[in-house]
């Protein structure tokens, strides 16, 4: 599955009509120069033979050197991880804690108001784009109640508190979809187990109903939603690219968009390759994790 | 029938007013969406201001969405911002689904094909939808077509895993095997048979592709590398109005708005048609 994504990307990006080679020589080089930046890139190559050297660097962990900041997309890359892996992270647990408790209140009160507004906000939540809900809260929270800092990124290294403070509402702007993903998946599945005969017999036993709720209908409804916090973590990676724009975090997000505006193709191959690969690993963990979730599925 | 249903009756009320809105804009007050004037600049919602033609005429015009720090009507480029939302939407839709349509029956249907064909569609799945339409975009250009096509390319494969599962238990009906029995051709079982039994299936994934598309055009032009910015789209407005978000929110909440509703509308639009024309799927979601 990685190969088709490293093919679709090498392919996407070499068969462009701009021309790195001139974009980075700027305007008034000569022909002659243009060339001689393209034999260093590897441009003047047949594209298989291209893909073969660029393939085989990128197993070894190499994705080459960017046209635009002059330096190896690797580091690049690693340089951009932090805000974006505490985003990403914050966002996550954010929307598991506050989602799956909803999702089950949810399918516990099936068809009463609360499960009625969540369902409306789960619709809401899946409708609202990203940047607009982003410059909403950024209207309310920042300018009018002044809790939090507009926009901006500290990092760890400074102090937990600043990085928190600077991070908690680009996390719960991101959050937003994901709950609405869960919460729905949540209440499906959590409704689907309640139906089930050793609900009636957990009750039966005279088990209290939050135990029942936890320990027999959530537990045998958690297979259906890992598999969807894994499914939404391609949701969570777009979403990144642009929260990261508005809030002006430096991360692998923005640095996506800047790649692409100045048509910097190791920077935009390596940074989608990066992100398929960590979708993928993480759909992987969730598969594996079905072991511990559901005793039986054995691999 | 489908219009007894509440969420269709809104949802399709709410998108039938944004087409009316798209396609009435020059007689709803309007001016040319690309018209600037410097003494009009950064006007608050409701304001009356003074806006130059091409043809050297001014205008007395009430800046009812107020304008940008060009000058420009935000009023009347959300309106026609609206016109190219709903293209795009529309149009990505439908080359996703035409794709998906011919790949998901060919993969249902002819077996051979069947694992090459989705091996492809589990590795473009694998990236997300936003990272393929900005690398189609900075491959192509922005232009209206390549934007279209971006948005279609990451939503092909779901469509055609729809298609598939569909056309994988069609197969197996009694009038698929009568049609092979009396040697119907491959192509006429395909698109003959086996396609109008996955309308209503399709009819409510179309939607939710249309609002995806919608959204995802939006996020290209918020960033800066969908349509070029002399088109209006509600996410370029919101582009060049964010740099003055502090001062003038205007810029960035009328587009949003509409965006949001439009997005909502077929959304709802959606769910209402699910729940109609396909129980078995409302039951599952």
């Amino acid at each position: 599955m990685l190969l088709v994504v490293a093919v679709f990307v090498f392919l996407l990006l070499r068969l462009t009509p701009g021309d790195p080679a001139a974009i980075m020589a700027g305007d008034a080089a000569t022909g002659e120069q243009i060339e001689s930046i393209r034999a260093g890139l590897g441009l003047d190559r047949p594209i298989p033979v291209q893909f073969g050297i660029w393939l085989g660097k990128v197993l070894s962990g190499d994705l080459g050197e960017s046209f635009y900041f002059r330096i190896k997309v690797a580091t690049l890359i690693g340089q951009r991880l932090e805000p974006t892996f505490a985003l990403a992270a914050l966002t996550i647990l954010i929307a598991v804690v506050v989602s799956i408790p909803l999702g089950v209140v949810a399918a516990w009160r099936f068809g009463g108001w609360f499960d009625r507004a969540l369902m409306g906000f789960s619709v809401m939540g899946f409708s609202i784009p990203v940047f607009v809900l982003a410059y909403l809260l950024i209207w309310v929270v920042s300018l009018q109640l002044g809790w939090f800092p507009v926009q901006g990124y500290r990092r760890l290294a400074d102090g937990f508190l600043p990085f928190l403070h600077h991070l908690i509402l680009p996390a719960i702007t991101l959050s937003v979809i994901y709950i609405a993903l869960i919460a729905r998946v949540t209440r499906a599945s959590v409704l689907e187990a309640l139906g089930e005969d050793y609900i009636r017999t957990a009750r039966a036993k005279g088990l209290t109903e939050i135990r029942v709720l936890v320990r027999h209908a959530l537990a045998n409804a958690a297979v259906p939603i890992a598999t969807v916090i894994g499914i939404g973590v391609a949701i969570l990676i777009g979403g990144v690219v642009v929260t990261e724009s508005v809030y002006a975090i430096p991360g692998l997000g923005r640095l996506t968009v800047d790649a692409v505006l100045a048509r910097d193709f190791p920077t935009i191959q390596g940074v989608i390759l990066f992100f398929s690969f960590i979708y993928v690993l993480v759909n992987l963990l969730i598969d594996l994790s079905y072991v511990f979730l559901d005793p039986r599925i054995r691999y | 029938m489908v219009f007894a249903n509440w969420s269709v009756r809104i949802g399709g009320t709410a998108l039938l007013v944004l087409v009316l809105l798209a396609i009435t804009a020059p007689w709803l007050g309007t001016v040319d969406p690309t018209l600037f004037d410097a003494a009009s600049r950064d006007l608050r919602p409701g304001a009356s201001g003074e806006i130059m033609t091409l043809e050297g005429h001014v205008l007395k015009h009430t800046f009812l969405m107020g304008s940008d720090s060009f000058g420009r009507d935000i009023y009347s480029r959300v309106l026609y911002g609206t016109r190219v939302s709903l293209l795009v939407g529309i149009a990505s839709a439908l080359l996703a689904l035409a794709f998906g349509v011919v790949l998901g029956l060919a993969a249902g249907y002819i077996r051979w094909l069947d694992g090459p064909l989705m091996r492809v569609m589990d590795g473009i799945m694998a990236i997300p939808a936003i990272l393929i339409a900005i690398a189609v975009v900075a491959l192509w250009r922005a232009s209206l077509p390549t934007v279209i096509v971006a948005i279609a390319i990451p939503e092909i494969p779901r469509v055609t895993r729809l298609v598939r599962a569909l056309a994988l238990s069609i197969r197996e009906e009694p009038y698929v095997e009568a049609a092979v029995a009396l040697g119907t051709p491959t192509g006429k079982i395909m698109f003959g048979h086996i396609l109008p039994n996955t309308i209503a299936p399709l009819l409510v994934q179309g939607t939710y592709v249309c609002a995806f598309s919608i959204l995802l055009e939006a996020i290209l032009s918020f960033l800066g590398v969908g349509l070029p910015p002399d088109i209006p789209t509600w996410g370029n407005i919101m582009a060049e109005g964010r740099v003055q978000f502090v001062a003038y929110p205007h810029n960035v909440f009328f587009p949003g708005v509409f965006l949001a509703v439009t997005v909502l509308a077929v959304n709802i639009l959606g769910d209402g048609l699910r729940d109609t024309l396909d129980p078995k799927m409302a039951k599952r979601v």
